[in-house]
């Protein structure tokens, strides 16, 4: 087991991260260890199925049907995996409603948890030092990076991911989306305004 | 103190970049590390907690240095060699290995294509039926340790991050039993024990430099890292 302040093994591998991953690679591919197919599928799979469209669906049913609204609130992993996301990193599911009083926003100060079933894998600003370090200590300066103004009497929420619970804001109905069907308004949410750092409008 | 991958509160950061990247990855060997990963993890050798520490044991200033994902391949090299599944030989041969090496056959454990939806819809739950009894309830006030909890290893692995440690909070929600990272990480257990959503007032975490007292920020914290406040 490596231990602080002493060599780690990958120190051994290139320096350089893309020779790095390319030597790891073929080592286990040697061994068999890994199936090279597999790894076109999973990078498939996250890079081109599983992503915000499945968030904003479950955004969208939940401003369009109150049962299931309902039930989201009561039980949000049972509510999402109905409509088929289910799955790594989304195992325990919590949907955040935002309210004319309230504010909600997500982040991961420890590492980079993020809900990969209803969003896909994390957008690299989510990632970053500076929204892990910040998002707790300044959100309103954060938002105001992303352009998001708050009503005056909403206050912030932010939720630090630090167990295998996974958090989806649910933003506000905008203003001007009457009576149009779920698909439409599942093409208004953007991925940021389920993370809480953006706005739905139409 | 807390280790460099805590840095919830930190100063110093400037603005959050790349707000506006619509890629996912900056270039291809990001996405191989992504899958690499993922196909690893599926060996079985270790558990999400386990995958984590490995990167919060890099050195600080490698872990400040590297992209995020070259922690990833990084620390996934070290994860891979301390469970066994490769050699420092193997690292060090690899540069003899000539490209057109008949590789061996896939292993028993090996993920292979046509079962990656599975194993990826399947995930990895951390919920348990087992485990003591939640003392605390949606409403009760508890202060935090006001050092690193974890029971096993000094200074070993902990959700508990350094800007809420020794404050005042209160349940907000209850979430079950689940696995208990600061053990698991180190293949000492999963000790399932009650899991709690807990809200602090930005005034109780920042003091005077908090931007809107009203606001709250909430974590999910274990049991055990929590302790009574008799009101």
């Amino acid at each position: 087991m490596p231990h602080d302040g002493h060599d780690h093994s990958h120190s051994l591998l290139p320096s350089d991260p893309e020779l790095r991953v390319r030597a790891l690679e073929s080592i286990l591919v040697n061994k068999g260890l890994v199936d090279p197919a597999a790894l076109n599928v999973l990078i498939d799979t996250y890079e081109n199925k599983i992503g915000p469209k499945n968030g904003a669906r479950v955004v969208a049913k939940s401003w369009t049907d109150p049962e299931f609204r309902a039930r989201l609130q009561d039980d949000a992993s049972a509510a999402i995996a109905d409509l088929g996301y289910v799955g790594r990193q989304g195992e325990h599911m919590v949907a955040v409603e935002n309210t004319p009083e309230q504010h909600n926003m997500v982040v991961c100060t420890l590492c980079s948890c993020y809900p990969w079933p209803v969003l896909g894998i994390p957008p690299a600003w989510y990632k970053s030092d500076a929204y892990r370090a910040r998002a707790v200590r300044e959100p309103r300066a954060v938002l105001s990076e992303f352009g998001v103004s708050l009503l005056p009497d909403q206050k912030i929420r932010v939720w630090d991911s630090t167990a295998e619970i996974r958090y989806l804001v649910i933003p506000m109905r905008p203003e001007g989306s009457e009576g149009m069907p779920e698909d439409e308004l599942a093409a208004l949410v953007t991925r940021d305004s389920m993370i809480g750092t953006g706005l739905v409008s139409v | 103190m807390s280790r460099i991958h805590d840095m919830g509160g930190r100063q110093g950061d400037g603005p959050v970049p790349e707000i506006d990247m619509e890629e996912l990855f900056h270039a291809d060997w990001e996405k191989q590390t992504l899958a690499l990963n993922l196909a690893a993890g599926a060996l079985g050798k270790w558990n999400i907690d386990a995958s984590r520490h490995s990167r919060e044991l890099l050195a600080p200033k490698d872990y400040a240095a590297f992209s995020y994902f070259e922690k990833w391949v990084s620390a996934l090299t070290d994860l891979l060699v301390q469970t066994e599944c490769l050699s420092e030989d193997d690292l060090n041969q690899q540069a003899l290995r000539a490209a057109g090496t008949t590789p061996a056959a896939l292993s028993a454990k090996t993920l292979r294509a046509e079962n990656v939806a599975a194993a990826m819809s399947k995930g990895g739950p951390s919920l348990r039926e087992s485990g003591p009894a939640p003392l605390y309830s949606v409403g009760d006030q508890v202060m935090t340790h006001s050092h690193n909890p974890n029971p096993v290893v000094p200074g070993g692995h902990t959700r508990l991050p350094q800007y809420a440690m020794g404050r005042v909070g209160r349940i907000v929600q209850r979430h079950g039993n689940h696995v208990l990272p600061d053990t698991n990480a180190h293949f000492a257990g999963e000790n399932p024990e009650p899991l709690y959503a807990v809200e602090f007032d930005a005034k109780t975490l920042w003091g005077s430099a908090a931007e809107d007292n009203a606001d709250t920020m909430v974590l999910d914290l274990w049991q055990s890292y929590l302790k009574p406040v008799t009101t």
